[in-house]
C-alpha cells in the first residue's frame, strides 16, 4: 500500500526561482537562503519519495478569472512550466502520477471534498520553486509530482479548517492506494508577506514563529484561525499559509519536527520552511 | 449583509480582492492576462492605447494602465498577480512596484526589507494610521 511518511512546508517566492535560474545563489543576498535549504536537500535525498503531492497556488498562470477552482488536482501525465510573462523557467517538465492522482480524486470526492480534476495545466513558480529548493537543478525531477492547486488569489480562499480536514481526506486516499509507494506532501506559500498597496512589505516574525511552532504543537488551533487574522497579521498574501494546513492534515496527529529554517527577506517575503515526519 | 461594516476595511493600506473587486476589475485583469503571450506583449508595446481599446475596460482603468498608477489600478479592481503581467512586460520586479505603492524609493524599500520588513506594530488598523498624525 502507499504510505504518506512526511510533510514539507516552504515558501515559493518567484525571485528565488530567478536567483537559481540566473546563477545568483552564491551572491551575499541569496546565499543565506540557499544555505538554509541544504539540510532539507540532504533529508529528501535520503527519503527518496516516489511521489510528492505538491499543494500550491497558481498565480494567474493556468487559471485566470475565467474559472477559479478552489481545489484543483493535476491528474495528467505531465505538466509543463508556465510562461509567467518572461518565458517559462528552464526546469524539467513535471511528471505526474495519473493513477494515484485519479485515485485521490475519486476517493476525496466520495469523501465529500469536491475538487476539480485537471488534465491539462501549466505549472508556475508556485510549484516549480519548491521543487528547485528541495531537489536543486537536476536534468529530471527525481520523483513524480501530483499538483494540487488551491485558490488563494480570489477572496475567499478555503478556510484553514477546510484545508486541514481536506489533508486528512488526502491521507485516507493515499493509504487506500494499492501500490507500494512512498509519498511526501508539500504545503507551499507564505510566510508573512504583502505585495500590494501602501502596507506592502509587511513581515511578522512573531506570527510566523508561532505558526511554525503550532504546526507541530497545536494544528487544530491554526485550523480555527479566521482569514482576517492572516491578512491583518501576516499580510494580504500571508493568507497562502492555509495551504500548509492541507499538508499538516495529511500527517499523524503527533509529528516530529526534523528541520526548520526562517529567513527575512527574499524580495518582499519571509521565507519559512519546516519538515515534519510521522512518528511511526 | 448590507450596512454591516466589513472588518477587512479596517486594515490600512490593504485591498482585499473580493467579489466586488473581481467584478469591477474583470476586464482590466483579463487585459493583463493577455500579456502572458509574447505576441500580445509586442502589440501592446507598439501602441499601448490602441491595444487597451480592444478590451472593454473603463476609461479610468485604461488611463491608470497608461500611467502605471499601481495603487489606483488596485483600487479599480486590479489584482496584484494579474498586474504582475503588466510590470513584467515592463521588465520591472515585484519589489520595484511594491516600493512605488508604498511611496518609498526602491532603495529605501529594499533597506526596510533587509532590516526585517514593515512591522505589524502600528500597521494593524486604520486607527493606527490615523493616529500617526
Amino acid at each position: 500500500m502507499a504510505k504518506l511518511v512526511a510533510g514539507v512546508a516552504t515558501s515559493h517566492v518567484p525571485a528565488i526561482g530567478a536567483a537559481i535560474d540566473l546563477g545568483k545563489t552564491q551572491e551575499p543576498y541569496w546565499q543565506p537562503v540557499f544555505k538554509g535549504y541544504e539540510p532539507a536537500k540532504r533529508w529528501i535525498a535520503e527519503q527518496k519519495p516516489d511521489v510528492v503531492i505538491l499543494v500550491y497556488n497558481d498565480h494567474a498562470s493556468a487559471f485566470s478569472l475565467e474559472f477559479i477552482p478552489t481545489f484543483a488536482l493535476g491528474c495528467a501525465q505531465e505538466f509543463v512550466p508556465a510562461d509567467e510573462g518572461w518565458g517559462p523557467r528552464k526546469v524539467p517538465v513535471v511528471k505526474g502520477h495519473p493513477e494515484l492522482a485519479w485515485h485521490i480524486a475519486q476517493s476525496v470526492i466520495l469523501d465529500e471534498f469536491d475538487l476539480t480534476i485537471v488534465n491539462n495545466m501549466a505549472v508556475d513558480h508556485g510549484l516549480t520553486v519548491p521543487l528547485s529548493l528541495m531537489f536543486g537543478q537536476p536534468q529530471e525531477w527525481p520523483c513524480q509530482v501530483i499538483p494540487l492547486a488551491v485558490n488563494v488569489v480570489q477572496y475567499p480562499p478555503p478556510t484553514g479548517n477546510r484545508c486541514y480536514n481536506f489533508g486528512k481526506a488526502i491521507r485516507r486516499a493515499v493509504e487506500s492506494f494499492d501500490q507500494d509507494l512512498k509519498v511526501v506532501i508539500f504545503g507551499t506559500g507564505g510566510m508573512s508577506h504583502q505585495l500590494q498597496g501602501p502596507r506592502a512589505g509587511l513581515i511578522n516574525r512573531q506570527f510566523d514563529t508561532a505558526f511554525l511552532d503550532n504546526l507541530t504543537a497545536d494544528p487544530q488551533k491554526l485550523a480555527r484561525m479566521p482569514h482576517i487574522d492572516y491578512v491583518r497579521e501576516a499580510g494580504s498574501e500571508g493568507i497562502e499559509l492555509v495551504m500548509w494546513l492541507i499538508m499538516r492534515g495529511a500527517l499523524d496527529a503527533k509529528v516530529r519536527e526534523v528541520y526548520r529554517f526562517y529567513h527575512v527577506p527574499a524580495s518582499n517575503t519571509a521565507v519559512g520552511h519546516i519538515i515534519l515526519e510521522n512518528e511511526a | 449583509m448590507k450596512g454591516e461594516p466589513n472588518p477587512f476595511d479596517d486594515i490600512p493600506g490593504t485591498t482585499l480582492f473580493d467579489a466586488q473587486r473581481s467584478r469591477q476589475g474583470y476586464h482590466l485583469n483579463m487585459f493583463c492576462m493577455s500579456l502572458m503571450k509574447a505576441a500580445n506583449r509586442e502589440l501592446f508595446k507598439a501602441d499601448e492605447a490602441a491595444y487597451l481599446q480592444t478590451f472593454p475596460m473603463t476609461a479610468e482603468q485604461r488611463d491608470a494602465v497608461l500611467k502605471r498608477d499601481w495603487n489606483r489600478l488596485i483600487g479599480l479592481g486590479g489584482n496584484i498577480y494579474f498586474l504582475a503581467k503588466l510590470f513584467s512586460t515592463d521588465g520591472k520586479s515585484f519589489q520595484h512596484v511594491a516600493a512605488i505603492m508604498t511611496g518609498a524609493t526602491q532603495e529605501d524599500y529594499a533597506r526596510m526589507m533587509l532590516d526585517g520588513g514593515r512591522s505589524p506594530e502600528g500597521n494593524r488598523s486604520k486607527k493606527d494610521w490615523d493616529n500617526r498624525g
